[in-house]
């Protein structure tokens, strides 16, 4: 029980740096622990009580396993997340390029 | 088990990094490639269209048949919801491919252009034809990104700050959807969408349902740009290249956003009438507030964002209305008229918003600038481009025989039907306010007499592959209104409505076999 | 950088290398596969580049045939999905290669296969992701 409080807790430290920080990379940061706390979160779900790492054993093949899906599914969601952090430090590095200052104060070009 | 199924998939993914290995040894090569591979994947989406009728095709994904009749593969699914979709996904993808095979001259390498184009129609087509929950995130995510590095393709100032808000909140809303599919996992053990049906039906919390519904509806909302949600779409559409704007208002927010919330709600939950008082809500909101933001604009592509915010407003009005008719449980004939005229303007609206905003960039590849107080008079200069706009503008504000007219009143009479008087009210005070955005726009842009003669003698009309997709776009606007004959509509539309009414036609043909 | 630093990169940086296509090959037997293994592979590579440095012509030329690499890499994942449709049971994503006895390196069908290649392509693109900023630093005027 404590371990799920934890993944919310985390949660709500990521959501606290995207709404208020002012610099950008801050922002990316924050967004990227937001998703740290979900795969957490599904790590969590397949845990079932007295089960053994989901390894095929050939000398003793019949235990109970973790359910061994939820881990596939946060790796696949690890990479996605990979890739939405990249691409938000190549906008990054070339905004500030464009600007010359990294507060978001400053960028507001588009209006109406 | 049909295996053309996964080539809707393998074969933009294929194009995708082909052009990225040829493209860079041979000039010419990638843009006529990518015209050839979306024109095989039209023609084979409107084969499936013609042999889809009341019939599904299922095909699992590596052979894993079903175990005691509990599906444990992944499913690829089509039915008549999905052959629509899928068919206005490669069209218009096809004619902006065409389109930008001049207009992308003023960029510099057009390889990664055309390779993210590619990438993008993948992940579309794979979220439509999923019959899983997990692969429909992992595709959304997929296109989305494309859409990101689209959107900032040329890098100015504009477009840069543009694409970082998007990122922001499209990466929020992906977390709600991920968090969204953990609890149902939690609840139900499996991720296959008519397998989740069975499961909730027997027994569930009730708070814990009404949680899931709130973020899955959130989550998807966010990228279909419903009312409190709406905030990255009018930069993000008006700063990208017009091509990929057409692409994104047209078909984008469609194919992940409405599609997903539609086949979700009435395949997967089961309805109940609070959610569908608050969808009808929100629809309600973004179609009034959309229309009424647009007015003041002088930008003619954020004058084209905001009202694809009203538009949406009427699709999902419409579903509301059907979703309340059903969980009372009351005259579903009437509710099948209602969800009829939502997915009529779905396909009505792809086809004139994507004129517009090819129109929008033919307007600015002549003069090169967007801003309307500084055009006028291009009727005579430009004679395709300003007759393709006067047939998009009086489509979109509902004008007989075009087909935004027929659309729109199904959407009122199915309103009037179910004693919902003010809100079939509402729409058509909205679509009177539509005609007189449009009317303004056509008279800024083309009728104005300008008293500077410069700026008319240097413009001349614009090459012929923009023309060509502007005219087939116009045809098929006069076309879709044919939709409506009884003849047409019955092999089309109603096996589309007849999977989503029947609360047990999707489940039985995948947990049967 | 100074010569220590250089040194010790130049030692260190092929064990990882060693290490990474380990965790590859052995992905259907232990936990890891494609994707870790990729990552492991590109952090020894992103190693010696940091340490090392370079010149701005010689990073374009890399990228170049980085680029390449990746590409191909996707495109024989694909085909090899698409073969499925030829052998076996004529399905997408078929195991159509013989499975030997659970517990062996050479065993599990077409696995081994998929995970070499997805390493590949994995490292390919985390590797081109870190020349894309080194390249953007070095050709801007300073």
């Amino acid at each position: 029980m404590i371990a799920y409080i934890m993944c919310f807790i985390l949660f709500l430290v990521g959501l606290y740096g995207v709404i208020t920080r002012r610099n950008l990379i801050k922002i990316a940061v924050s967004l990227s622990i937001m998703e740290i706390s979900t795969f957490l979160f599904f790590a969590l779900i397949g845990y079932i009580d007295g089960g053994v790492a989901p390894i095929v054993d050939p000398a003793n093949p019949v235990q109970t396993y973790v359910d061994p899906l939820p881990q596939a599914l946060v790796l696949t969601a690890i990479v996605i997340g990979l890739a939405t952090t990249a691409m938000l430090m190549a906008i990054i590095i070339r905004l500030y390029r464009k600007y010359g200052t990294f507060d978001i104060r400053e960028i507001k070009n588009l209006r109406g | 088990m049909n295996p053309l199924l996964p080539l809707f998939v393998i074969t933009p993914l294929a194009a995708a990094f082909l052009i990225m290995v040829i493209g860079r040894f041979v000039s010419e090569f990638n843009k006529y490639f990518t015209s050839l591979v979306l024109l095989f994947l039209t023609c084979l989406s409107f084969y499936f269209l013609f042999i889809t009728g009341e019939n599904q095709f299922v095909y699992k994904v590596g052979g894993w048949e079903s175990v005691n009749k509990i599906p444990i593969g992944i499913y690829i699914v089509m039915d008549g919801f999905t052959a629509i979709i899928v068919c206005i996904i490669n069209l218009i993808g096809f004619l902006s491919a065409f389109y930008s095979i001049s207009y992308i001259k003023r960029y510099t390498s057009e390889n990664y252009f055309y390779a993210l184009f590619c990438l993008m129609i993948a992940g579309m087509n794979g979220v439509v034809i999923s019959g899983d929950l997990f692969n429909i995130f992992v595709f959304l995510e997929i296109s989305v990104i494309s859409s990101y590095a689209l959107v900032a393709f040329g890098v100015e100032k504009d477009e840069l700050e543009a694409s970082f808000k998007y990122q922001v909140l499209g990466g929020l809303a992906s977390f709600l959807i991920l968090i969204a599919i953990g609890l149902i996992y939690w609840k139900s053990k499996t991720l296959n969408i008519a397998d989740i049906k069975a499961a909730f039906t027997s027994g569930y919390d009730k708070r814990y349902y009404i949680f899931v519904q709130i973020l899955i509806l959130s989550g998807f909302g966010l990228k279909a740009a419903i009312m409190p949600f709406h905030a990255w779409l009018p930069d993000a559409h008006s700063s990208a290249p017009s091509p990929i704007s057409a692409m994104l208002s047209g078909v984008l927010i469609k194919a992940v956003g409405i599609y997903v919330i539609i086949r979700l709600f009435f395949n997967m939950f089961v309805i109940s009438e609070s959610m569908s008082v608050l969808i009808t809500t929100l629809g309600t909101l973004s179609m009034v507030v959309g229309v009424f933001l647009a007015i003041g604009q002088w930008d003619i592509k954020r004058l084209l964002a905001y009202h694809s915010i009203s538009q949406m407003g009427y699709v999902v009005l419409s579903v509301g209305i059907g979703m309340i008719l059903i969980s009372r449980g009351a005259r579903p004939e009437v509710a099948a008229l209602a969800i009829m005229g939502g997915i009529f303007h779905l396909i009505n609206h792809a086809a004139f918003k994507g004129l517009l905003f090819l129109n929008a960039g033919a307007i600015e590849y002549s003069i090169g600038t967007r801003d309307l107080k500084e055009m006028g008079g291009l009727a005579k200069s430009m004679p395709a481009t300003s007759a393709t706009s006067f047939v998009a503008s009086m489509s979109i504000s509902g004008i007989p025989p075009f087909n935004g007219f027929f659309s729109k009143l199904v959407i009122i009479i199915a309103a009037v039907m179910g004693r919902f008087y003010l809100l079939a009210a509402l729409a058509v005070l909205v679509s009177i306010i539509t005609l007189a955005s449009f009317l303004k726009f056509q008279r800024y842009a083309f009728y104005n007499k300008t008293d500077g003669d410069s700026i008319r003698n240097k413009v001349k009309e614009v090459p012929f592959p923009m023309i060509f997709s502007m005219v087939v776009l116009s045809v098929i606007c006069l076309a879709l209104s044919l939709l409506i004959v009884p003849g047409i509509r019955e092999a089309v539309l109603t096996p589309a409505i007849d999977i989503l009414t029947d609360p047990s036609k999707y489940s039985s043909t995948i947990i049967g076999q | 950088m100074t010569l220590i630093v250089k040194k010790t990169t130049q030692l260190i940086s092929g064990m990882i290398f060693m290490y990474g296509i380990y965790v590859i090959i052995h992905g259907h037997l232990t936990p890891g596969g494609g994707f870790a293994g990729g990552v492991i592979v590109a952090g020894s590579l992103i190693l010696i580049m940091l340490a090392q440095g370079g010149d701005f012509l010689k990073l374009v030329k890399e990228e170049a045939g980085t680029t390449i690499v990746e590409s191909l890499a996707t495109l024989m994942v694909i085909s090899i999905a698409a073969a499925g449709f030829l052998f076996g049971t004529h399905v997408f994503f078929n195991n159509f290669l013989p499975k030997g006895i659970v517990g062996q390196l050479v065993s599990a069908g077409v696995l081994p296969l998929y995970n070499i290649f997805v390493g590949t392509e994995v490292a390919a693109s985390i590797f081109i992701i870190f020349l894309s900023l080194i390249i953007f630093k070095e050709e801007s005027p300073q």
